[in-house]
């Protein structure tokens, strides 16, 4: 399997990343690189096997369902790019 | 006492508390020491005032008597780890400036423990890449050169300003985290020694997340005892990481010199991959003397999926990448783009402007591989076939205690020797890599110099859980090696 320029652009889409005209082909030839060297996958014999999805076999731990952290707004708000009275701001979304 | 960098932790350790030396000494030391070598680019963040301060408190404790682990010790943090009021940037242009509110638990386990922060290490962008290139800070250099060459090496990466830091003696020793040999590559091309424990030891609360079913933390240092004595100190359960395990961290210096007589060691036959440096090979053939010679019994064993090991985690790290990174919005924290038109048009560019150009192409495969009709073909099926390395190394371990292999395919390369090509690069973490994919402890620890005279490791391969076995063995490999190499020191002011 290998991508088009049009599956390149979906995907960027899909990711939230802007990928500007010109770099789409480049793109594209990068990512079936790499996609042609995982191809080799296809020849291992998977039938009957279970999906690996965790490393430890030990059951999720369950934690009592109460509040651990403190109220720390401010804290919180301190990395924000855009915020204004505990609020994060963005452009407009609704019309 | 001469030249305080030379100690090692151990060293500097007892030194300390015997009170022949102070913390505070022990500290100026290797704040100068890393002042000198800004050349290197080891450090991205140099918190001199902190770390006086916290070696002024250490004084104060050893005067009372009342001595932790590490007590004063001062050590370099790999910047993927959130620091409390420090800032923490991942090695990337999104998190430039970003300032942690809290602190991981490692590195918070290292402070309750005595340890002495000296500054933020220099890594790969979100710790993606072998080398240490993909830093957004620009590369960290290694100290190492080859013998009648000026040319600049790699550190190895992706926690290359860990392992520099320790290699140029900047530190005592340096955390860092390994995804798919970010410890182990960079502690074999630099001389140093690094353990990466098995999945679940450490706690990863507070490190900045890239592949969280394959991400672990652990230390580089400059010896198997240095590395016993952090891993102690750093490994904890955590409330905070549901994946940390709850079992008790033994005390990993204790069992140090119990030798290997009757250890059987496994000597995998799919490690004999074509384009390895055949002085690499001799090393390997070498360590298996070393050991038998220590009475341990040599097994050949067979991980029959290893060639497939590399493909599978460059689908399911990118997978997780793709999803772990998806926090960065533009929104909450980290960079945002100027000017953005609508919400979508935040979210684009802010990623697109702030991730560097190995990042995208993981978030684009990642997202490529999960997407709807693909799914089943790539992500399910590197799943299945993870199981299968996994399976490799649970029969092999029928047969055997512990596994030898060689660390890195060849020794330091040259910066921008392998940024062309991507897989190039990827193919350097060929003999790593299957750990994490199976979650095992190793550790990686120099054996010698190739004829250039840089530096050459061997990887030890443990059961779950079983990182004593490895130190044990790692100290045994140390003793027989005798690795008294030490870079020239070319960039000091």
């Amino acid at each position: 399997m290998s991508v088009d320029k049009d599956t390149v652009r979906r995907i960027a889409r899909l990711a939230r990343l802007k990928l500007e005209e010109e770099r789409v082909e480049p793109m594209m030839a990068e990512l079936n690189g790499i996609l042609e060297w995982v191809e080799q996958l296809k020849e291992v014999n998977v039938e009957g096997i279970e999906p690996m999805t965790s490393v430890v076999a030990h059951r999720l731990k369950m934690r009592e369902d109460v509040v651990t952290e403190p109220n720390n707004a401010d804290a919180l708000m301190v990395n924000a790019p855009g915020a204004a009275d505990h609020f994060f701001v963005v452009p407009k979304v609704v019309e | 006492m001469s030249d305080l960098t030379e100690l090692t932790l151990a060293e500097a350790r007892d030194a300390v508390a015997a009170k022949k030396v102070s913390s505070r000494e022990l500290t100026a030391a290797f704040l100068k020491a890393a002042e000198q070598a800004r050349t290197l680019n080891a450090y991205i963040t140099e918190t001199p005032e902190i770390a006086l301060a916290m070696a002024d408190a250490s004084d104060k404790r050893i005067a009372a008597g009342d001595i932790r682990p590490m007590e004063g010790l001062p050590v370099g943090i790999k910047d993927l780890y959130c620091t409390k009021g420090v800032k923490t940037t991942a090695c990337s242009k999104i998190l430039a400036n970003y300032i942690p509110q809290y602190e991981s638990t490692v590195s918070q386990n290292l402070w309750d423990n005595g340890a002495v922060m000296l500054g933020k290490l220099n890594c790969d962008e979100f710790a993606m890449g072998s080398s240490n290139e993909t830093s957004a800070f620009g590369n960290c250099i290694s100290p190492w050169r080859a013998k009648g060459s000026t040319a600049q090496l790699v550190p190895g990466g992706s926690s290359g300003g860990s392992s520099c830091a320790v290699a140029a003696r900047l530190a005592l020793g340096a955390t860092a985290t390994d995804t798919g040999g970010s410890i182990r590559c960079p502690a074999a091309v630099t001389g140093t020694t690094g353990i990466k424990p098995t999945y679940g030891r450490c706690s990863r609360y507070g490190i900045v997340a890239f592949a969280s079913s394959l991400d672990q933390a652990g230390p580089i240092s400059s010896t198997v005892r240095d590395c016993a004595i952090m891993l102690k100190a750093m490994a904890s359960v955590d409330a905070k990481d549901t994946t940390s395990v709850d079992l008790p961290v033994p005390d990993y210096e204790a069992s140090l010199e119990n030798g290997v007589k009757g250890l059987r060691i496994g000597i995998p036959k799919e490690y004999r991959v074509a384009g390895t440096d055949p002085e690499i090979d001799a090393l390997w053939d070498q360590g298996v003397a070393w050991l038998k010679a220590q009475g341990a019994e040599i097994v050949e064993i067979s991980l029959p999926h290893t060639k497939y090991a590399l493909p599978t985690y460059y689908i399911i790290a990118p997978a997780e990448c793709s999803s772990n990174l998806a926090r960065y919005d533009g929104v909450r924290y980290g960079h945002r783009c100027q000017d953005p038109k609508d919400l979508i048009d935040l979210y684009e560019r802010s990623r697109a402007e702030g991730f560097g150009a190995e990042v995208r192409r993981r978030i684009l495969i990642g997202t490529y591989v999960l997407s709807a009709g693909y799914y089943d073909a790539y992500y399910l099926r590197a799943q299945k076939v993870r199981a299968l390395i996994a399976r490799d190394f649970t029969e092999a371990y029928k047969k055997c205690d512990v596994i030898l292999t060689p660390a890195t395919p060849a020794p330091a390369f040259g910066i921008g020797e392998k940024v062309a090509d991507p897989v190039t690069m990827y193919l350097y973490d060929v003999f790593t890599v299957t750990v994490n994919l199976a979650g095992l402890p190793s550790l990686v620890l120099p054996a010698g110099v190739n004829k250039t005279g840089l530096p050459l490791g061997l990887q030890l391969i443990g059961k779950a859980f079983d990182e004593e076995t490895l130190f044990r063995a790692g100290r045994a490999l140390e003793v027989a090696a005798q690795f008294k190499a030490k870079p020239e020191k070319w960039w000091s002011v």
